[in-house]
């Protein structure tokens, strides 16, 4: 027997992960990816001549059973046409069983990246919002995402917001099911700084919209971690959205969503009492304009009765 | 999504066996459990003896000796027997046990009688004292040292049953490609492989594709002998893939 050396141990075992798209529509360009879940690659289809991102699962093999209940589940995430929502084109299976799905491939940037290449307070809260109306929507037909973070949302060329990758996605009403995972209960799906509690507890049965809520709540801290002046509604929505408690979060992701516009608006948000002084101050920079010409209005007049006196 | 989406795929799936020597080894059937044994053993007893040299600082006989009676002990009180799979991987609990045999022997202070009847294993203690040397000086902890040549020796094993299963299915030509390609240290091209085979690189490239597919599913194979639930064997099989959790 010949021994395997460190660098062809490592080439073996990418080797064996690598897709044989050889039975499919697909070509392989290249790997995009790999993290727990599988790989995620570029490739392109060749019937409609168009590059696609696909995920491999990492699933060695797949029972009928599974197979059955992934078509459904594939077919309703498929369903939800949502401009937030990136569109899974197809779904398959490998020659050596592994389960595929292929998505649009979006090309910008990771709302990390996006961040990192010092976005704006107000621009990264007016995506944030896409982002919170688009799992909004999930939501109203049924689907959890599970996974949101800064690396699953991309920001394409347009500026338009996308959120990816559904591969672990709850359908509600169905606690056993993951869109395209077979889950038991204590099995933790995620990703550790954004998972809520009931998540990193493995309690399965127990997730539902907020879960997601709190995962929202998370990436908004994300993009507030590095500015240097952030209001305290800002914090205090944040901070809502990641109660742990989930009876202290936000109701829905659209509750969410209403808070942020309030705050882009300069108007009182639900998640922080104002005292007075923070109102006044809250209403005298929305009417900034106003008081400005109020107050030289004021001046003009003092100044007038001063020369009319003399 | 499309009305025509192909979710069935191809009919050549990779297969489910049900043959685990971790769930043989609690037969009642004393030849059963000797097959689990030998499994267990064949997967298992490379790793162990380095782990025994690196971590517990025994001499080559020492760990020669220690090796061996670990997995006679382990036939004779069908230690495995007693494995949970909800508790830890089967590659955690042999290794828990090892240590806990280890130690004793060590406390015992007495020099160990090489395990009952070991001696007709050919287990070739020279390259794993080889194999050693060339990697030493390992900056890995004892438990990710361990795990790392239980990946190794998991490949080599698959790349020993891929050939035999190669030749004896006619498709030697599947496995030379293989072994030129992928397990060379020579860099070699498509079209000089085309070259010396004799065949046309787009047949070397389907050949080699297949190659890969088949060698892909003998690890899983080896894997699923060696696992005791669908749970650990998916765990198990992102750890051997290289595919770890984020």
């Amino acid at each position: 027997m010949k021994w395997l050396s460190d660098d062809k141990l490592n080439h073996l075992r990418t080797v064996v992960s690598e897709p044989d798209f050889s039975a499919t529509k697909y070509t392989f360009v290249k790997e995009l990816g790999r993290g727990g879940m599988g790989i995620v690659c570029l490739a392109e289809d060749r019937e409609l001549d168009r590059l696609v991102a696909i995920k491999i699962l990492n699933t060695p093999d797949i029972t009928e059973d599974l197979r059955n209940r992934m078509i459904r589940e594939a077919q309703i995430i498929a369903r939800l046409e949502h401009p937030g929502i990136v569109p899974v084109h197809d779904v398959g299976t490998l020659p050596d069983g592994r389960i595929y799905y292929a998505m649009k491939f979006v090309r910008g940037n990771r709302l990390d990246e996006y961040a990192a290449q010092g976005a704006s307070l107000r621009d990264r809260l007016r995506k944030f919002q896409s982002v919170c109306d688009a799992v909004a929507f999930a939501h109203a037909h049924g689907v959890i995402h599970r996974d949101l973070k800064p690396q699953n949302i991309m920001i394409g060329s347009f500026g338009e917001v996308l959120v990816l990758d559904w591969g672990v996605a709850k359908i509600r009403d169905d606690p056993r099911s993951s869109a395209f995972h077979e889950t038991m209960e204590g099995t933790v799906i995620g990703t550790r700084r954004y998972m809520s509690p009931e998540q990193e507890r493995g309690e399965i049965d127990q997730l539902d919209e907020r879960s997601d809520i709190y995962a929202l709540g998370a990436v908004l801290s994300f993009l507030l971690n590095d500015q240097p002046k952030v209001s305290k509604a800002a914090a205090a929505i944040s901070s809502k959205a990641m109660s742990s408690e989930k009876a202290n979060r936000y109701a829905t992701a659209s509750d969410l969503s209403a808070d942020i516009g309030r705050l882009l608006d300069d108007e009182p948000v639900s998640a922080y009492r104002e005292n007075a002084f923070e109102r006044t101050s809250r209403w005298v920079g929305k009417n900034r304009f106003l008081v400005l010409l109020v107050l030289a209005y004021l001046l003009m007049r003092i100044f007038l009765i001063f020369t009319s006196r003399r | 999504m499309d009305p025509d989406t192909d979710i069935g795929g191809p009919a050549h799936r990779f297969p489910a066996t049900n043959h685990s020597a971790i769930i043989n080894a609690r037969s009642d059937d004393s030849r059963v459990r000797r097959r689990a044994f030998d499994t267990i053993l064949a997967s298992y007893w490379k790793p162990t003896y380095k782990y025994i040299r690196l971590k517990w600082h025994a001499d080559n006989e020492d760990a020669k000796d220690l090796t061996q009676s670990f997995f006679a002990s382990a036939f004779e009180k069908n230690y495995f027997a007693t494995y949970d799979a909800r508790k830890a991987s089967f590659q955690t609990f042999l290794r828990t046990c090892l240590d806990g045999f280890v130690a004793n022997e060590r406390k015992a202070g007495s020099r160990l009688k090489r395990g009952g009847d070991m001696d007709h294993y050919q287990l070739d203690f020279a390259a794993a004292e080889h194999e050693l040397a060339a990697h030493a000086s390992s900056t890995l902890s004892h438990e990710d040292y361990f795990h790392r040549e239980w990946v190794r020796w998991m490949f080599t094993l698959a790349v020993d049953a891929f050939r035999q299963r190669c030749e004896e299915s006619g498709r030697a030509v599947h496995f030379q490609l293989f072994e030129r390609y992928d397990l060379s240290d020579d860099e070699v091209s498509y079209a000089s492989l085309a070259a010396d085979f004799g065949l046309d690189t787009a047949t070397v490239n389907n050949y080699l594709a297949a190659a890969r597919r088949d060698f892909r599913r003998t690890v899983l194979e080896k894997l699923r002998e060696i696992t005791a639930t669908d749970e650990e064997f998916r765990t198990e099989a992102r750890s051997l893939l290289g595919i770890e959790a984020k």
